[in-house]
């Protein structure tokens, strides 16, 4: 096509801000790590002092605990495994009544984070005013506090309810893009629903299993909005993970040089996943077979 | 052969068996947004049947509630941001998709490259140096800093979605632009934008929800109330109103949630060409 330096007509609104808002950030969290700035923003460079100060920190066992637990239980129970339940019974009934429930599992992620926040804090509430406990009471049972109880548990429930309809979405497509003719020979040979869905259906969508776990991996390791709303980490520390002890760090403490080296390695940590999945699963093997695409 | 009752209807018991567990574990999603409504328009509830109804949980609407700025003066800041910031993102990745849909320069693979590394990179994890880069261009404390932001952070993602929409139109159309004498630009704005209408209303939409939305980046880089947005202001409720007045918090929750509730149903149908963006966990 003629015309190249036209080009950067269209280009450049584009690159000037994403150069200014995005890459600039990128490099400048790497410089900051190995400084100590604080909020008087004097660039003191402390070599690898951040990373030293990481490794005795007393409270850097906990939030690494609490981030494996609290993203490889949201992701087993919602990201994944619900999703994969609505998905399987939404598509096994009427569409009228699946996409009514899609539609509505769909809700969460489009509300505010902040009203959200609001509803998981009315279910939780430690007076018979809310929801678990007003269940409790009509059976008899005292109200609970559960932020002092479970607070894991809360933050984990409401992340995933938002967590799921991700892979509900591309769970659904990948689904209703199986030939029909498989399940017509299923159906004649006698196979159960149960059957139909552990020998065809399962089999066919493990390519979009296998990238929704990685993906959702990543964004769980890396989300701290909702658990910020609800808990804000606590009671001391019970829900702090990384992402939010970065965030907490530089934001509540001021110590911008720390929190950017923290920042760093929880990129690193996401690396090392990412990593992970490619050589487990072995992604490149899965490329090559025919598969089922998203859209 | 006889068949029981249960062969006979196995296939209708089973959808609605399966109809059942679909509502039991949507219960938690109906059953919250139907007291969040009720309850703004209640003055206690016991369960879920209001002890006595009435609009007093609104009167922030026409009152203002003290050590709060004045909500409509609130509501306007978000409504600008959201505006803004789907002005800009249109305007960046109707270009932007352009160019890497239909031109061949130098770099071009590179930068698609980069724009999916730059996806891979948590937003969350920059925000020490977006605080630096704000503080050194004096905007922070600022809607306009928290607008370049947030168009910038989701414009490369969304210039993908928008490549999409132009890789779906035929070449043909251009080259028959061109040949009636057509400059490229012009061929872009009067041939080939009317046709991509659908992807520019899908950006269009999302990048006003989630300007609409945004809370992180307000919580952080704003500090002066006259420039708070709702998602500030009903932070701010829950902290000093939460155990005491749900009413109150719930109105407020309703009134922020209203755009999403309207364009709800119009976002739902793309959301699968637009949710692998998101950052949201």
């Amino acid at each position: 096509m003629k015309g190249k330096g036209k080009v950067w007509i269209f280009l450049t609104p584009m690159v000037v801000l994403v150069v200014i808002f995005f890459a600039i950030p990128v490099v400048l969290t790497a410089i900051l790590s190995f400084t100590n700035m604080d909020y008087t923003f004097r660039w003191d460079f402390i070599g690898l002092g951040n990373f030293k100060d990481i490794a005795i920190d007393f409270v850097i066992p906990k939030v690494l605990l609490n981030t494996l637990i609290y993203t490889f239980t949201t992701l087993a129970l919602f990201n994944v495994g619900c999703a994969l339940l609505i998905s399987l019974l939404t598509t096994s009934m009427p569409d009228r009544w699946g996409s009514f429930f899609r539609t509505l599992w769909m809700l969460p992620r489009l509300t505010p984070s902040v009203v959200y926040g609001i509803l998981w804090l009315w279910i939780f509430d430690p007076t018979e005013h809310g929801l678990v406990n007003f269940i409790r009471a009509q059976m008899g049972m005292p109200p609970q506090d559960w932020l002092h109880q479970a607070p894991m548990v809360m933050i984990i429930v409401a992340n995933g309810f938002i967590g799921a309809s991700m892979g509900m979405l591309i769970f659904t497509a990948a689904i209703k893009a199986i030939p029909t003719d498989y399940y017509r020979a299923a159906l004649i040979d006698g196979a159960s629903w149960w059957m139909i869905t552990r020998k065809i259906t399962l089999p066919l969508i493990k390519w979009q299993l296998l990238f929704v776990t990685a993906y959702q991996t990543l964004s769980l390791l890396t989300s701290f909005e909702y658990i910020l709303i609800i808990t804000n980490g606590g009671p001391t520390f019970r829900t702090e993970v990384w992402a939010l002890y970065t965030y907490h760090m530089a934001f509540s403490n001021y110590r911008f040089g720390y929190g950017a080296a923290l920042s760093v390695i929880l990129v690193i940590i996401g690396i090392v996943f990412a990593w992970l999945y490619l050589k487990m699963f072995k992604f490149e093997d899965l490329m090559q077979k025919p598969k089922v695409e998203v859209d | 052969m006889r068949l029981s009752f249960y062969q006979r209807n196995a296939d209708k018991i089973r959808i609605f068996l399966f109809i059942l567990i679909m509502f039991a574990i949507t219960s938690p999603i109906i059953l919250s947004y139907f007291w969040l409504i009720l309850r703004s328009f209640s003055v206690d509830m016991k369960g879920f049947i209001p002890t006595q109804l009435t609009v007093k949980n609104w009167r922030f609407l026409w009152s203002e509630i003290k050590g709060y700025p004045n909500i409509w003066k609130t509501t306007l800041n978000t409504a600008f941001v959201a505006i803004m910031v789907m002005l800009f993102e249109v305007f960046m990745t109707s270009m932007g998709g352009y160019a890497l849909s239909r031109f061949d320069f130098p770099g071009r693979t590179s930068m698609m490259k980069f724009i999916l590394v730059l996806h891979a990179f948590p937003s969350v994890s920059l925000m020490v140096a977006i605080y630096y880069v704000l503080k050194y261009l004096n905007l922070l404390d600022n809607l306009w800093g928290i607008i370049l932001l947030k168009a910038s952070l989701e414009t490369p993602w969304a210039t993908w979605v928008m490549k999409g929409f132009y890789d779906g139109i035929p070449w043909e159309m251009e080259w028959a632009g061109l040949v009636d004498g057509y400059s490229r630009f012009q061929v872009w704005r009067k041939v080939i934008l009317p046709l991509v209408k659908p992807g520019v209303a899908v950006t269009a939409v999302f990048a006003f929800l989630s300007g609409w939305s945004e809370f992180i980046f307000i919580n952080t880089f704003i500090f002066s109330q006259e420039f708070w947005t709702l998602s500030k202001y009903v932070k701010a409720t829950i902290g000093d109103f939460r155990f005491a007045d749900y009413g109150l918090l719930s109105a407020v929750g309703v009134f922020y949630a209203l755009p999403t509730i309207i364009l709800f149903f119009f976002v739902s149908k793309y959301m699968i060409k637009l949710t692998i963006g998101g950052v949201k966990g």
